[in-house]
């Protein structure tokens, strides 16, 4: 049983826009929390909401037309209820942000140094001959060779991968309590990738932050994290600790998603079978679905389906799943 | 023997860069630097590598998109890398190409059924209107769409179905070899299966020859008969798949998959990180193109490029490492990055 | 789940056009009014905008004449109605040619390499003189007639629009479904048919826009510097030159050819700006 104390705790997060031709119900009543230290995967397809989640979580949605309902818990306060001021003072600090595309999230006219410094001076009141020694520090913590040249040089100076390890210096530098990882490693080549997640692990052995990781590759999520909430249509449909999910997935969609990516090595074991398909598109959000979300491409999908929404419920230790379907295993 | 569609020797594009008052050349990209490969009827060969490593420039030369630097391409018995283009155009029907951006791929003024019916009519392939219907519908067929979305307009249709319609038109001048240029990568995982097996599919079905550009590895051995990996605009190792992916003998090779994610929790495998990043294609390192980033690295690497030779079995490889006899190569005495097993 | 905002209905029709795209509708609007003034100014209530009455000099607004009367006693209000016709003229005659000629020319020069070297350098060259420079330069060798102002102005304009088009037309070239159209035999003649030419009239509508009210306004200024409309047919330019004299006196002169030409200018660039959110798609998913 994991003790460690909760974190973040998001109830029932409603993230809904105003559009020209309805309201889009991009995040629909998602509730997860993360505990110090953990970290949480949120896995989906492109327009499930895992994104929007995380931009809610630091009140990074512009209102209107987007409104945030529901409760988002972090060290004891409600971050929806928080003044705009005082969530400045959480954002970069004990919140911090890594984006997917490490080139438009750095300011081109000023040196690396000054962008990491600029978290410190802003949060910690530091010299700004201190922020230059800890930007320093936190380059070298992030694995970039020579710090004391690279923290004078611009973003367009660096390469791809050292970017995002300074989108990554800059998130740690405040020694924030949560990262959240907004696809981080999608934009970069295997290998950069493979040095980005090493460093990534590392780092929350040294730093200890707590970690909620956005994805869609499924081979991230295994790497890395350590509890896994997947999302459909704005709903979460499953959740379950990593290796749980991998090896018993409940969810009809869960399902669906692990059987349609082939295995490296999969030519290997002579498994050269066919990927399974979730036939179908993704139901538009701006219509309200009564029953469950996944029922128009499932295939176990009944009339009963069409019509009630499913509960998350407990299907083993540990793992809920939303489907009237799914089978349940004795605690 | 079974028929050669495509034979590529040595094939070389270089980019100038223009620079100075006068757009005079100060340099050259090195994109792609002598690659040679063929691909046989009713086979797919991949070509892997990262962002830079001129695989995507390949494809668009083989495709006669630009004029070559240098190399001999041979189509179907035909060389056509110098051919002038009203000559080349009739036999273009023989190659056709699906892009990797289902957005930018079609042209958003023009309905499906004008889309589809471009090829047929360049090409000559339909005798009069009722055929051409004919045809197109059975394009549509095809590719699993259903034949009355011909009538309507691409932004109407979702990312999934644009890269169906854009496989339709590859498949409208009945080519006898199809260039996937990132073909499935820009598309969500379950999306990405359902093109996956229709690729499959329309070879088995078509005798279809394919050169398939990814940089997904997990996918191209699902799909891939023998696979070329590129590295900084040469080709590194050619094999089989399951030679390659069972026991690469160059060390990127080894390292490219040893960094692939895969899905199993707790997978026990030894991983092979490289350090740094790739070096600039308008400076090729000297020597072997791989030694900045080697871990067996040595002298020899940094002097003498290793020519792609093979190590037996039709297994070729660039790597001084394959000199050695096979107890003194690394590559060699450890379990492949490939073999797994969960935790 | 309870929803957390009200819910949008999409509405069609004229009302749904107007939440949609604003600019374009307000725009839209004021422009058929300038239009309906223009081409109707002789059935609303105007009288011959070039009589003169000596006696009637400079009078203030008054029933009698709703705008006033000028230093000649020409009733302002029918000088401004009929001045519509020729900012309307000149401003649609220019946006017009301009496009159709900086198309072509745009066109020639993205796809010819050896065209394209000797005619951007002809381009820079036209775009280092201030255009409304050029105007007066080239109104200069002729003689003033609405004609000669157009030619002029047009002429001022094609350097901006080739550029533009052949920016278009290159990256456009570039695309994949242009790319897929050359590997599937199409020739090239078709390709810019088909291909290029449709997805460069959107941003080409939007710059003509521009380019409309652009011209609105030199003609104004050609007018007021008396290097463009003949002072016998009214234009908001030479009502406002004529009335610059008593600026200070009798400020209603110059004051409602200005109103008339701000309000059109602005109608125009309000359409185009609404063209743009329209045509972007970038754009065009915000509110």
């Amino acid at each position: 049983m994991d003790n460690r104390p909760v974190l973040l705790d998001v109830e029932n997060l409603q993230t809904h826009f105003r559009t020209m031709d309805g309201v889009n119900r991009a995040v629909d009543g998602v509730s997860f929390s993360v505990r110090s230290g953990e970290t949480l995967a949120i896995v989906g397809e492109s327009g499930c909401g895992k994104s929007v989640t995380a931009m809610s979580i630091l009140r990074l949605i512009p209102e209107p037309p987007g409104k945030i309902a529901g409760a988002i818990r972090f060290g004891g306060r409600d971050l929806l209820k928080l003044s705009d001021r005082e969530m400045r003072q959480i954002r970069g600090n004990e919140i911090s942000m890594i984006f997917q595309e490490p080139m438009t999230s750095l300011n081109p006219v000023l040196t690396v140094g000054r962008q990491i410094g600029e978290t410190l001076r802003l949060h910690q009141g530091m010299s700004a001959g201190k922020a230059e020694e800890r930007a320093v520090e936190m380059l070298r913590l992030v694995g970039i060779p020579e710090p004391g040249r690279r923290v004078r040089e611009y973003p367009h100076q660096l390469s791809g991968g050292m970017r995002q390890r300074v989108m990554i210096a800059i998130a740690l530098a405040c020694n924030p309590k949560l990262l959240i990882a907004d696809e981080p490693t999608t934009a970069l080549d295997v290998t950069i990738q493979a040095q980005i997640l090493d460093l990534m692990r590392d780092l929350k052995t040294s730093v200890g932050a707590a970690i909620v990781l956005i994805t869609h590759d499924l081979g991230v999520v295994a790497e890395v994290a350590e509890r896994v909430v997947v999302m459909y249509a704005g709903k979460k449909v499953e959740e379950a600790p990593v290796g749980e999910l991998f090896r018993r997935p409940k969810h009809p969609y869960t399902q669906g998603l692990l059987g349609s990516v082939p295995r490296l090595g999969s030519s290997l074991t002579g498994e050269t079978t066919r990927l399974a398909e979730i036939p179908g598109l993704v139901p538009s959000l701006k219509q309200k679905i009564p029953g469950c979300v996944f029922a128009s491409r499932c295939p176990k999908a009944t009339d009963f389906c069409v019509a009630v929404a499913p509960a998350l419920e407990p299907k083993a230790p540990a793992h809920v799943a939303a489907c009237h379907y799914a089978e349940k295993e004795a605690a | 023997m079974s028929q050669r569609i495509l034979e590529v020797a040595d094939l070389k594009k270089h980019f100038p860069i223009r620079g100075g008052l006068f757009g005079t050349t100060v340099g050259n990209v090195y994109a792609v630097d002598g690659v040679s490969f063929h691909i046989d009827k009713g086979e797919t060969l991949s070509l892997v590598g990262e962002s830079g490593c001129g695989k995507s420039t390949v494809g668009k030369a083989v495709l006669r998109l630009f004029p070559l630097t240098a190399g001999r391409v041979v189509l179907n018995g035909t060389r056509i890398d110098d051919m002038p283009s009203g000559t080349l155009r009739p036999l273009r029907r023989q190659m056709q190409v699906v892009f990797q951006d289902p957005f930018s791929s079609l042209n958003p003024r023009m309905r499906v059924k004008d889309i589809l019916a471009e090829p047929i009519r360049n090409f000559g392939l339909a005798k009069g209107g009722a055929d051409m219907d004919r045809r197109v519908a059975e394009l549509m067929d095809k590719v699993r769409l259903p034949r009355d979305a011909v009538h309507r307009w691409p932004h109407e249709f979702s990312g999934g179905q644009r890269q169906r319609i854009g496989i339709a038109r590859a498949l409208a001048a009945d080519p006898d070899l199809i260039v996937c240029d990132e073909a499935v990568s820009a598309l969500d995982v379950s999306v990405k299966a359902q093109i996956v097996n229709l690729l499959q599919d329309l070879q088995s079905e078509l005798g279809l020859a394919m050169l398939f550009i990814s940089h997904d590895l997990a996918i191209v051995e699902h799909m891939t008969h023998r696979v070329a990996v590129m590295y900084l605009g040469k080709i590194v190792e050619v094999a089989d798949r399951r030679t390659l992916f069972g026991q690469p003998r160059h060390p990127y090779t080894e390292a490219l998959l040893s960094a692939v994610p895969v899905p199993v929790p707790g997978a026990a495998r030894e991983r092979v990180v490289l350090q740094g990043d790739v070096p600039s294609p308008i400076k090729p390192p000297p020597g072997c193109r791989f030694h900045t980033r080697c871990p067996y690295a040595f002298d020899r690497c940094r002097v003498e490029e290793p020519p792609l030779a093979d190590t037996g079995g039709g297994h070729l490889a660039a790597c001084h490492l394959n000199d050695r006899p096979a107890a003194a190569n690394p590559l060699l005495n450890k379990a492949p990055p490939t073999a797994f097993r969960a935790a | 789940m309870p929803d957390i905002l009200p819910d949008v209905k999409p509405r069609a029709g004229f009302l749904g056009f107007l939440r949609r795209h604003p600019t374009i509708a307000i725009g839209g609007v004021l422009l058929m009014l300038m239009l309906f003034v223009a081409i109707f100014a002789p059935f609303l209530w105007t009288r011959d905008p070039t009589a003169l009455a000596p006696a009637l000099r400079t009078r203030e607004p008054s029933a009698q004449f709703w705008f006033g009367s000028d230093m000649l006693g020409r009733d302002v209000y029918s000088r401004v109605l009929y001045g519509a016709r020729v900012s309307l003229l000149v401003g649609f005659s220019v946006a017009i040619l301009a496009s159709a000629i900086g198309l072509f020319i745009g066109l020639t020069s993205g796809f010819n390499r050896i065209a394209d070297s000797i005619i951007m350098r002809i381009m820079d060259g036209m775009m280092s003189i201030p255009s409304i420079l050029l105007a007066i330069a080239l109104m200069a060798l002729t003689r003033g007639s609405v004609q000669n102002v157009i030619l002029a102005i047009t002429i001022a304009e094609i350097p901006r629009v080739s550029r533009l088009v052949r920016g278009v037309v290159l990256s456009l070239r570039e695309q994949p479904y242009v790319e897929a159209a050359v590997a599937s035999g199409t020739r090239t003649p078709a390709i810019i048919l088909k291909h290029i030419l449709p997805n460069t009239l959107a941003p080409l509508t939007v710059q003509a826009t521009y380019i409309c009210a652009a011209a609105m306004i030199t003609e104004a200024i050609l007018s007021f510097i008396g290097a463009g409309t003949p002072p016998i047919i009214p234009s908001w330019g030479n009502i406002m030159a004529e009335g610059r004299a008593l600026w200070q006196v009798k400020p209603y002169i110059v004051f409602f050819p200005a109103v008339f030409l701000s309000i059109t200018v602005l109608a125009v660039n309000l359409v185009g700006d609404g063209l743009r959110d329209a045509i972007d798609p970038r754009l065009a998913k915000r509110l």
